[in-house]
């Protein structure tokens, strides 16, 4: 191994503890992403059950269809906390000590990472345990399981990366708390709720369609009510990634930007 | 209270109702939640859901868009007054009431003008949601001569949220304590039939339904879009009778307050 991939390393690694251990220390990080989506699904699938006599509707249980908003909005959740943790490094000035540092971009901002991928496997494995506690069964096993949780990790490191640009592109932690609302839409605006084939709304089916956050429920959900659908699982990773990859590409750039060094 | 102790009462209530309208319209972190969740919630209910309404024992003759409309209208009442409670917090943890309470001689007169700016936030919204409701063509039944109806109703809302957050925030005095003044709100109006009609539910959803004040609220309130006044007057006592406790409340917050010093 060369001594400079070995140095940004343990550069990712000292950040990463430092990241993981400041987002588990705050219970306002930790508590409302597993409650609050929980509690969310749990309403909305006593509210929403007759949905289910609709002809068509792809299960007879509405909450084994809707278990899969947790994992997104958990994942939504990512986006604020990866941003406003960074706001308060740029505001308090870390981000300009480090930059005084032979500390590489790269390093930064994968170990700034760790801390949402870390919540996001807790917060998985919560819903995980909470739709087996309810009574929710995966057609796709134990295997399933396994694959929601790489799927939804993905997705938190991805929002988490576009949180991390957000952050570097505003400096401000209040802008990302501002930007909360319009994440909602994305979740809303969805198939979270009704199958894309059952919107009897054009628009709202169009907007459902062109919504990169339909296909990340869809991918989650055809593990809990399909089994394995690899159209629906492939479209899922793609998008997840595809988000992600844009994310980094743009924070990369941001940070350049942020750290330029004199 | 003599004539000129009722012009200063009156003087303290409109200075304070003015000074949180204008910061609640100046301020783009205060306007854009205000205004958008609401629009978020009907358009993801009237859009993404309106299947619902081909359900057999759906009685709702007006469009699931004017279903959903009475929903959002209360929820944009409810929220508008609990969004003034943060106000409320943010003034007390920032000092500005410690301030107010040297200077008022009438101090339940602060909580008057709060009141009132939560009266004229809410009515911005409402105007707004009705424009938008009728633009996308809601139908309303009886030439909506009973639609006023549904505005008193959502006062007494709006009213009632107001003085539950005052009541948290004067407690309190810490913007932390926005998730207790929202978390209550969110889920009475959430245990209610907001979906489909009573009848549609079933199981713990419907006990609780049936028990929750906020499903007369809704009842009454799509009978007034329909033309007609189905549980109006249990739906304005209930109203009027929560509003009637929570001034208790609010008024010994106002105490606890002036007890540690605003």
């Amino acid at each position: 191994m060369s001594t400079t991939l070995s140095t940004t390393l343990g550069q990712i690694g000292d950040l990463a503890r430092r990241s993981i251990t400041r987002t588990l220390r705050q219970p306002s990080y930790v508590i409302p992403p597993l409650i609050f989506p929980t509690l969310l699904v749990a309403v909305n699938a006593a509210g929403l059950r007759p949905s289910t006599a609709l002809e068509g509707f792809p299960t007879n249980s509405f909450l084994a269809f809707a278990i899969a908003v947790p994992f997104i909005q958990g994942a939504l959740f990512s986006t604020m906390n990866a941003g406003t943790d960074l706001a308060r490094d740029i505001q308090t000035g870390f981000l300009n000590r480090l930059a005084l540092t032979p500390m590489r971009g790269s390093a930064l901002l994968v170990g700034h990472m760790a801390g949402v991928m870390t919540l996001g496997l807790i917060q998985s494995l919560f819903y995980i345990c909470f739709a087996l506690a309810v009574g929710v069964r995966f057609e796709a096993g134990v295997g399933g399981a396994f694959v929601i949780l790489a799927l939804a990790t993905t997705i938190a490191a991805a929002f988490g990366m576009l949180g991390a640009f957000l952050a570097l592109r505003t400096g401000s932690g209040e802008s990302i708390q501002a930007t909360f609302p319009f994440l909602f839409v994305f979740l809303f605006i969805s198939s979270m709720n009704t199958p894309r084939n059952l919107i009897a709304v054009h628009w709202f089916k169009v907007a459902a369609t062109i919504n990169p956050v339909s296909y990340l429920i869809e991918g989650v959900r055809s593990l809990v009510i399909v089994g394995w659908d690899e159209t629906a699982l492939l479209r899922a990773f793609a998008v997840a990634l595809t988000i992600g990859a844009i994310s980094i590409v743009l924070a990369s750039h941001a940070l350049g930007q942020r750290m330029a060094r004199t | 209270m003599t004539r000129s102790e009722f012009r200063s009462y009156r003087s303290i209530a409109l200075g304070l109702a003015w000074r949180t309208v204008h910061n609640a319209i100046t301020q783009p972190n205060i306007v854009i939640p205000t205004l958008a969740f609401p629009f978020f919630f009907f358009v993801a209910f009237a859009g993404g859901l309106s299947q619902l309404q081909h359900l057999p024992g759906f009685d709702f003759k007006h469009g699931y868009t004017a279903f959903q409309f009475v929903f959002v209208m209360l929820q944009s009442a409810a929220f508008g007054g609990v969004f003034t409670g943060f106000g409320i917090a943010r003034d007390f943890e920032y000092g500005f009431a410690r301030r107010l309470m040297l200077a008022a001689p009438y101090r339940s007169a602060l909580v008057v003008g709060y009141g009132l700016s939560a009266i004229v936030r809410w009515a911005l919204v409402a105007a707004a949601l009705t424009i938008a409701a009728f633009a996308v063509g809601m139908d309303v039944g009886g030439n909506g001569v009973a639609l006023p109806g549904l505005y008193g109703l959502a006062v007494l809302v709006n009213m009632t949220a107001l003085l539950w957050s005052a009541g948290i925030a004067m407690r309190l005095r810490t913007i932390q304590a926005g998730p207790a003044m929202q978390m209550p709100v969110f889920l009475a109006l959430f245990f209610a039939p907001v979906y489909v009609p009573l009848t549609l539910l079933s199981g713990w959803i419907h006990a609780v339904a049936t028990a929750n004040p906020v499903t007369y609220f809704l009842e009454a309130g799509r009978s007034f879009v329909s033309g007609d006044t189905v549980h109006a007057g249990l739906a304005y006592g209930a109203a009027a009778a929560l509003a009637v406790l929570f001034s208790v409340w609010a008024y010994r917050g106002l105490r606890s307050a002036e007890a540690a010093g605003g």
